[in-house]
């Protein structure tokens, strides 16, 4: 049956479990990346297989005790379920155990969640994370298709309703709320494909200006070409292993500190308040109590921006602006690289790209490059804590991580 | 691949319906915006055959034109080759029909071709090794097509129709000897049309990079590295043109100059004419050439393919370019015509007389 109701009164409270707080729950010993683009000559298995075995080596080849592998739409979009164990085949780790993890476009996010919560339980001492997303096998027709699975399908996808149908009546209430005007958005999405002209992982490496994004096509208004993330294929890889064991995998391990995952309604209908992402909100909260600082600690962060106005959200929900202000710290500077707190320096899904199950994976990696001082042209002056958070369907779940330098 | 004895164009010969649509009325139709499409695709209209109009007919006029320029009697011709991927019959030749209209029957050999918008190209390839290795004295290769697009899909605002014939012949009588060939092929599925369906389908920006560009750039290379040639050698170039932009990419990423292209693109006037699109960019090249200049062609088939061609100009050009009307004449004999009535045209409409109407 429907739940039709509103869950804003529920009386469920999340209190961390982790008794250890604001110690390390583990660490981020290798990384590998893939460049997001339209990789037409590589399958699935290949782009898997490529990122992780860069992270591999980046981490000096250490006995890996489980594959977990986060991807929305395999399925769909390659016609391959069954995922993880291909990728623990052909990687020729089997019979290590291997699980896909899966929540729309937070599953990096989420499956980092659950690697990091598995290693600091002690069942597995490492752990390879392979984020990997293959779209460019589907026309757009059948990618909006498959992206629109995200949605409930009995409630609003049946009717038609699509990823960026939703969002569209999500950013004009935004919009019109607080009164908004596009080139506030236009203005993010200069600045994140700026970003990405610096990141050589990027699917797109050249500016936009805000009178490009004006006069981009409509996709489903207020929703315009620019305010999208593109198609993509990328994976993206981490080796994550206990703490204890960290510094004598790799000199310079990135420590997880918090994580955090909260979950919203599936429909945007069932929300009292649908212009506070409360997933957000939550995982930020459960992730800033389990590492022991807060959002004033931290130096730089990737943030979800699936649109423009998702990333404004979520900046609010995170308490860095107040709610439909985040445009001014834009107008500030304070977002900017070499700003108070720089984010997306990768150019984010906006600029990035966004491989959807494998975009939480990049954001991990990104960061653990900034904090291990070898993000090249786009580093950020030696910041000590970093901040992930990835966010899936119409913001219905959310994971964040605080990420901190291994001094 | 070159021939064992000289072989060259002996007649060539075009045909453009003379309606036209302009991209715009299109573009209005589904409500898409008509400036960004027509910059984006750069053609401003597409010529749309009549609704008496079909590939055999199309075919047959310009083959008159060639055998025209030719100066041959038709029953010379031991082969009549038609290039197609829109025949009017799922089984039956168009060859015969055209073969039979032209007056080439019955000693002759007649086959159609598919190979999306190459099968013109290499109909041109199999005359060269007939003529070259004496089994025929000419042979005729047209390519022709009326192209379909499904009603607001991108490919409407370009699919076209056209015809272009050419006669190869022994290097003596050619107005333009070919002195090699290749064709560079690949299984690369970008586009294709299932039988039985109306409308082909296409795989989107996949038809660019790994389809389009990497056989049309590979296929020139590989020729000019065989006979060791240089873009700056070539007076005129032309690349298949599925719409303005991807020959002028292919031509920047070769390193020719817009001035090479001038003669050999006419896509922005007529569309996208499919298998004769490259071929009707050669008639267009061959009506404004002079002896002794070098041309460069290169077609595209989706599945996919290029074939190239490294073509010398004669000095019989000159004379032969009067028997024929000439391309920019068939482009310039046009009638703009509705949405709506390109629709009639193209039996858009279910009418009662049709099936089930």
């Amino acid at each position: 049956m429907q739940y039709m109701g509103s869950i804003e009164e529920s009386s469920y409270s999340h209190q961390t479990k982790v008794d250890n707080l604001g110690k390390s729950l583990a660490a981020i010993v290798g990384l590998g990346m893939i460049k997001v683009g339209m990789h037409w000559s590589k399958s699935i298995r290949e782009l898997a297989v490529e990122a992780g075995l860069k992270a591999l080596d980046d981490a000096g080849n250490p006995d890996v005790d489980a594959v977990y592998v986060s991807n929305m739409a395999s399925g769909l979009f390659c016609d391959q379920e069954n995922l993880a164990d291909l990728i623990a085949d052909y990687l020729a780790l089997t019979p290590a155990p291997a699980v896909k993890i899966e929540a729309a476009c937070a599953s990096g996010g989420v499956a980092l969640t659950q690697a990091v919560a598995a290693v600091a339980s002690g069942v597995y001492d490492t752990i390879l994370l392979v984020g990997v997303e293959k779209m460019s096998e589907l026309v757009s027709t059948e990618v909006t298709n498959a992206i629109a699975c995200c949605l409930d399908a009995e409630y609003e996808k049946f009717y038609g309703v699509t990823f960026q149908a939703a969002n569209a009546l999500l950013m004009r209430m935004y919009m019109e709320k607080y009164r908004v005007k596009r080139e506030a958005f236009g203005e993010f999405v200069s600045l994140m494909h700026q970003n990405a002209t610096k990141n050589p992982y990027a699917q797109l490496r050249f500016p936009v200006t805000v009178e490009q994004y004006l006069n981009s096509p409509v996709i489903a208004d207020p929703i315009r070409l620019l305010d999208c993330a593109p198609v993509g294929d990328g994976a993206a890889a981490l080796v994550i292993t206990s703490t204890k064991k960290a510094k004598k995998v790799v000199d310079n391990p990135v420590f997880i500190k918090g994580i955090g995952q909260a979950t919203d309604t599936i429909s945007i209908k069932d929300r009292v308040d649908p212009l506070f992402l409360r997933s957000v909100s939550k995982a930020a909260e459960t992730a800033f109590q389990m590492a022991g600082c807060s959002i004033e600690d931290v130096d730089v962060v990737e943030l979800h921006d699936s649109f423009p106005f998702v990333a404004f959200m979520a900046m609010e929900a995170l308490g860095l602006a107040e709610r439909g202000k985040a445009y001014k710290l834009l107008e500030n500077g304070d977002i900017k690289p070499g700003g108070k707190l720089p984010i997306n320096l990768s150019g984010g899904l906006k600029a990035r790209g966004h491989p959807i199950g494998a975009t939480g994976v990049y954001q991990a990696a990104e960061l653990s490059l900034q904090l291990i001082g070898e993000a090249g042209s786009l580093q950020a002056d030696s910041p000590a804590k970093a901040l992930m958070v990835s966010i899936g369907g119409v913001a219905s779940n959310a994971a964040v991580i605080v990420l901190e330098r291994g001094d | 691949m070159k021939p064992a004895r000289e072989v060259g164009i002996v007649g060539w010969g075009a045909y453009v319906p003379q309606l036209r649509v302009k991209v715009e009325e299109i573009a209005d139709m589904w409500g898409k915006p008509k400036e960004r499409v027509k910059a984006s695709i750069r053609i401003l209209e597409k010529s749309v055959p009549s609704m008496d109009e079909d590939t055999a007919t199309m075919a047959v006029e310009a083959a008159q034109y060639a055998i025209q320029r030719a100066g041959i009697d038709p029953s010379l011709l031991g082969a009549v080759f038609i290039g197609t991927e829109s025949k009017p019959y799922a089984v039956k030749p168009t060859s015969t029909i055209v073969a039979e209209a032209i007056g080439a029957t019955p000693r002759v050999l007649a086959a159609d071709f598919e190979f999306a918008c190459k099968a013109g190209t290499e109909a041109v390839q199999c005359c060269m090794a007939l003529v070259s290795s004496g089994m025929i004295n000419y042979g005729m290769a047209v390519g022709v097509d009326t192209a379909q697009g499904a009603p607001g899909d991108d490919l409407e605002f370009s699919a076209a129709a056209g015809s272009a014939a050419i006669i190869l012949g022994s290097g003596a009588e050619s107005a333009a000897i070919i002195t090699a060939s290749v064709s560079y092929v690949t299984d690369t599925p970008d586009f294709w049309r299932r039988p039985f369906e109306p409308y082909p389908r296409h795989a989107e920006a996949f038809t660019g990079g790994p389809a389009y560009f990497h056989h049309i750039v590979s296929a020139a290379k590989l020729l000019m590295d065989e006979i060791g040639s240089t873009p700056k050698d070539y007076d005129h170039v032309i690349f298949h043109q599925p719409n303005g932009r991807f020959p002028a990419k292919a031509g920047s990423i070769l390193g020719f100059r817009k001035e090479q292209m001038q003669y050999g693109l006419v896509v922005d006037k007529i569309g996208n004419t499919y298998s004769a699109s490259s071929l009707i960019g050669l008639c267009n090249v061959l009506d404004h050439a002079s002896p002794g200049e070098r041309v460069l062609l290169v077609s595209y088939g989706s599945g996919a393919g290029s074939d190239a061609f490294d073509i010398i100009i004669t000095e019989l050009i000159e004379e032969k370019k009067r028997f024929a009307p000439l391309v920019s004449e068939l482009i310039g004999r046009r009638r703009c015509i509705s949405y709506a009535v390109y629709g009639k045209h193209r039996g858009k409409f279910i009418l009662p007389s049709d099936k089930g109407g």
